[in-house]
């Protein structure tokens, strides 16, 4: 059993969480993700590490109620136990030197870009941040971000704050700029990552992104999280998650995450009948 | 002949081979309760006694872990239950389980004496009812262990290979570790094989006798993730590491269509089943989505395994689809036989193709070719060879790819001078060592994809080895028993 041992609300839908799990804190490195279950009947999903204690053996995680297994996570309160916790899992994130690096982040996708990001900056590159979401409350770590980054931009579909439009307009001036963005590192919803990497694709610069496909064991056995990279057949757990965005089959793997929506349908409402978690979206306290 | 047996060979012999209790074909299909509930002791004590007793009983040559058959068939004549589950435990830490799973017709049975004019001894069905009737009648008693040693071995991997080897070591009188990656015990147990051929209680409770043993295992631990082998040494302070990681990582066919929704490896399939329980959806939260009509590729057990499941998830039509006959399928034969019986349609010399798609990105049907025999290839079996122009496709919603696994590949890649073979299975010498001083292996990690009994003689193997390296290590002498071992008996590759 797994302890939170801390929580904190960052916008209705979306909290942090610090988990006392001593051995994972000890070898997590940016990139790296857990399989968490919540409870024995639950189901395993991956979720991004986001930072990392070694002195008091915990990891962090921030994480958006979405489904069924992040809505019974928002229930869970400081003390709680999380029935299962495995990791650190996937590659860590290459750091190398490449310059002036772009990192973007849509949605909860910030919080796993964040640790990466640090990371970059940390090994030489400047770091220009661009944080995107529906609207402004769901806009994270602005301040952590910005506390390293060279530039930081905001960018809000709703235009409740920062830019009104999509994170690729603020990237699209980033790359006409004088600033010479040699990389850049995109996490976020596919159909952004899929944005993000067309739009690099036509400025031939080089763009990582870190794959969140289904998974049942995170370790390279299901291989229910297989993606098209290249023409050939990847794991997200164990060849991934990031891979060169240029190379990825975005649409077959929308389509594939697909699968289940009619029956995390079903289970969301089982579970609301079974253990008063909310359905609705913002139900979470 | 033994005194507890009154009949002579001649009225033995005059003994029909006992059937287990098997659920009717039809119910069972809808169900994930075990197929059969064995022998009762009506019947147990009849097919006891149909055992000869033979001078020179080679049954016991043909049992890959060396359980005194014999002995344990004569105590149970002699009504000594008890008596009879330790004798096999001696050799055999998971008795419940072999006398489920094991190939007993291609083993023991095979060359029973009886065998030769008769019906073999049902030394399977003995073996699973001592076990049983010990625990229905809570007559287990733990080993006596008197030794102790200092040393501590790390085993990573609880699978077959994996707990075996810790038994024995513990046992021995080791303080044995047991890590695990998933977050239950049991390897290819837990996930791979099905409830309705080996219910989770008696996995769960051979786990139980295992800890009882001393044993400590640490689930959702994944060695070369969460700790390196390097690590183990070197921090954890463990002396000699056993690898047991099996042969999980799923093959596919490599045809076109294969990321559509709906296809899935066996691996994953029945892992969301067995080990994620999905089929007790939305009790429990993972999904599975079986189709009206689903094929599985393949024709090993875990094939049989996969078709069985989708009949009890629902399927009307489940297709087993094999490129060869059935003469030449690897799976056993009891579990063709019972996929047979519960309504699963072979269809044979047929290779697939491609995969179709509906408009929404789901399996629609499969693409197929018709196949006929040639010469033998080296496998020994008859190559399959397409018949131009025979492609049909079969409608399907659910397609389930059980052609293969090969062995995961993140112990091999975290641990610096570890061998491997191109197939990615660790290369290991008779005695189950590695090219490392201190870590042995066995099972399908250096197999490839064999049985779970195999996979106990590893372990087997494996924990004497250990036992023999610790003991010099102790004993102060300075020997590599890996180089050693090779310079007796050549290195011999996995």
């Amino acid at each position: 059993m797994f302890q939170i041992v801390e929580k904190e609300v960052l916008a209705p839908t979306l909290a942090k969480y610090v988990i006392k799990a001593p051995f994972i804190a000890r070898k997590r490195k940016p990139g790296n993700f857990v399989i968490i279950r919540v409870i024995d009947t639950g189901e395993r999903i991956p979720l991004t590490i986001v930072d990392g204690d070694v002195k008091n053996g915990t990891i962090t995680l921030i994480v958006q109620a979405i489904g069924k297994t992040t809505k019974l996570l928002a229930t869970k309160e400081v003390g709680d136990e999380i029935t299962d916790v495995v990791g650190p899992l996937g590659n860590p994130t290459p750091i190398e030197h490449h310059g002036a690096v772009a990192c973007v982040g849509g949605g909860v996708g910030t919080a796993e870009l964040f640790p990466i990001a640090r990371a970059l900056k940390d090994a030489g590159n400047s770091i220009y941040s661009i944080i995107g979401a529906r609207t402004k409350e769901l806009i994270i770590l602005e301040r952590e971000i910005g506390e390293f980054s060279d530039g930081t931009y905001i960018t809000t579909d709703d235009g409740s704050y920062g830019r009104k439009g999509f994170v690729t307009d603020q990237l699209k001036d980033l790359l006409d700029s004088k600033l010479n963005i040699k990389a850049v590192y995109a996490i976020g919803p596919l159909p952004m990552m899929k944005a993000v990497s067309n739009l690099t694709k036509t400025y031939g610069t080089k763009t990582y992104v870190s794959l969140n496909a289904i998974m049942v064991d995170g370790t390279g056995m299901c291989g229910g999280c297989r993606v098209t990279v290249g023409g050939q057949m990847k794991f997200a757990c164990v060849d991934g998650p990031e891979f060169d965005a240029h190379l990825v089959d975005f649409d077959e793997l929308i389509m594939r995450n697909r699968s289940y929506i009619d029956l995390e349908k079903i289970s969301e409402e089982h579970n609301c009948k079974l253990r008063g978690v909310e359905v609705a979206e913002g139900g979470v306290k | 002949m033994s005194a507890v047996n009154p009949l002579k060979p001649s009225e033995r012999m005059k003994i029909p081979r006992q059937e287990s209790i098997e659920q009717e074909a039809k119910k069972r299909a809808q169900n994930f309760l075990e197929v059969s509930s064995g022998l009762d002791l009506e019947r147990a004590l009849l097919e006891a006694a149909r055992c000869l007793e033979c001078k020179n009983p080679v049954c016991i040559e043909g049992c890959p872990v060396s359980i005194d058959i014999r002995s344990f068939i004569q105590l149970l004549m002699a009504k000594d239950y008890a008596g009879a589950v330790n004798k096999i435990r001696e050799a055999n830490y998971l008795p419940a389980i072999c006398g489920r799973v094991c190939p007993q017709e291609s083993q023991c049975e095979a060359v029973c004496t009886l065998g030769k004019k008769l019906n073999p001894v049902a030394i399977g069905k003995l073996e699973r009812f001592a076990a049983d009737y010990e625990m229905q009648r809570n007559l287990f008693q733990p080993p006596v262990i008197t030794e102790h040693h200092e040393q501590k071995i790390a085993i990573v991997g609880s699978g077959p290979a994996g707990l075996t080897c810790a038994a024995e070591l513990a046992k021995l009188g080791y303080k044995v570790t047991v890590f695990e990656a998933l977050h239950a015990v049991g390897g290819v147990l837990r996930y791979g094989i099905p409830e309705f051929r080996l219910p989770r209680e008696i996995l769960d409770m051979e786990t139980e006798r295992i800890k009882a043993l001393g044993v400590e295992i640490y689930t959702n631990f994944v060695i070369g993730r969460t700790a390196t082998i390097d690590e183990l040494f070197d921090e954890w302070g463990f002396s000699a590491v056993f690898l047991g990681t099996g042969a999980g990582t799923p093959t596919f066919m490599g045809i076109p269509g294969e990321s559509l929704s709906g296809v899935y490896s066996a691996n994953e399939f029945l892992t969301r089943v067995n080990l994620m329980k999905a089929y007790k959806f939305p009790d429990f939260d993972t999904p599975i989505k079986i189709g009206e009509s689903v094929a599985v590729i393949g024709g090993g057990n875990t094939a049989m395994d996969a078709v069985r499941t989708s009949l009890r998830l629902g399927a009307k039509h489940a297709y087993l689809i094999y490129r060869r006959s059935r003469q030449e399928m690897p799976a056993r034969e009891e579990e063709i036989h019972h996929a047979e019986q519960e309504g699963v349609e072979f269809v044979l010399l047929t290779n697939p193709i491609r995969i179709l798609a509906d408009s929404n990105n789901w399996v629609s049907g499969i693409e197929c070719q018709r196949m006929e025999l040639g010469e033998p290839d080296e496998s020994g079996r008859r190559k399959p060879i397409a018949i131009k122009g025979s492609e049909y496709v079969i409608p399907v919603q659910t397609l389930i790819e059980a052609i293969g696994q090969k062995p995961n590949p993140i112990i091999q890649a975290t641990t610096p001078g570890l061998e491997t073979s191109k197939r990615g299975t660790v290369v290991i010498n008779d005695f189950q060592g590695t090219s490392r001083e201190g870590i042995f292996a066995g099972g399908d990690l250096t197999r490839g994809g064999a049985t779970v009994i195999l996979a106990m003689r590893d372990g087997k193997i494996a924990s004497s080895a250990i036992h023999e390296y610790l003991t010099a290590k102790r004993n102060g002498k300075s020997h590599r028993l890996a180089e050693k071992l090779n310079a007796e008996t050549g290195f011999k590759a996995g």
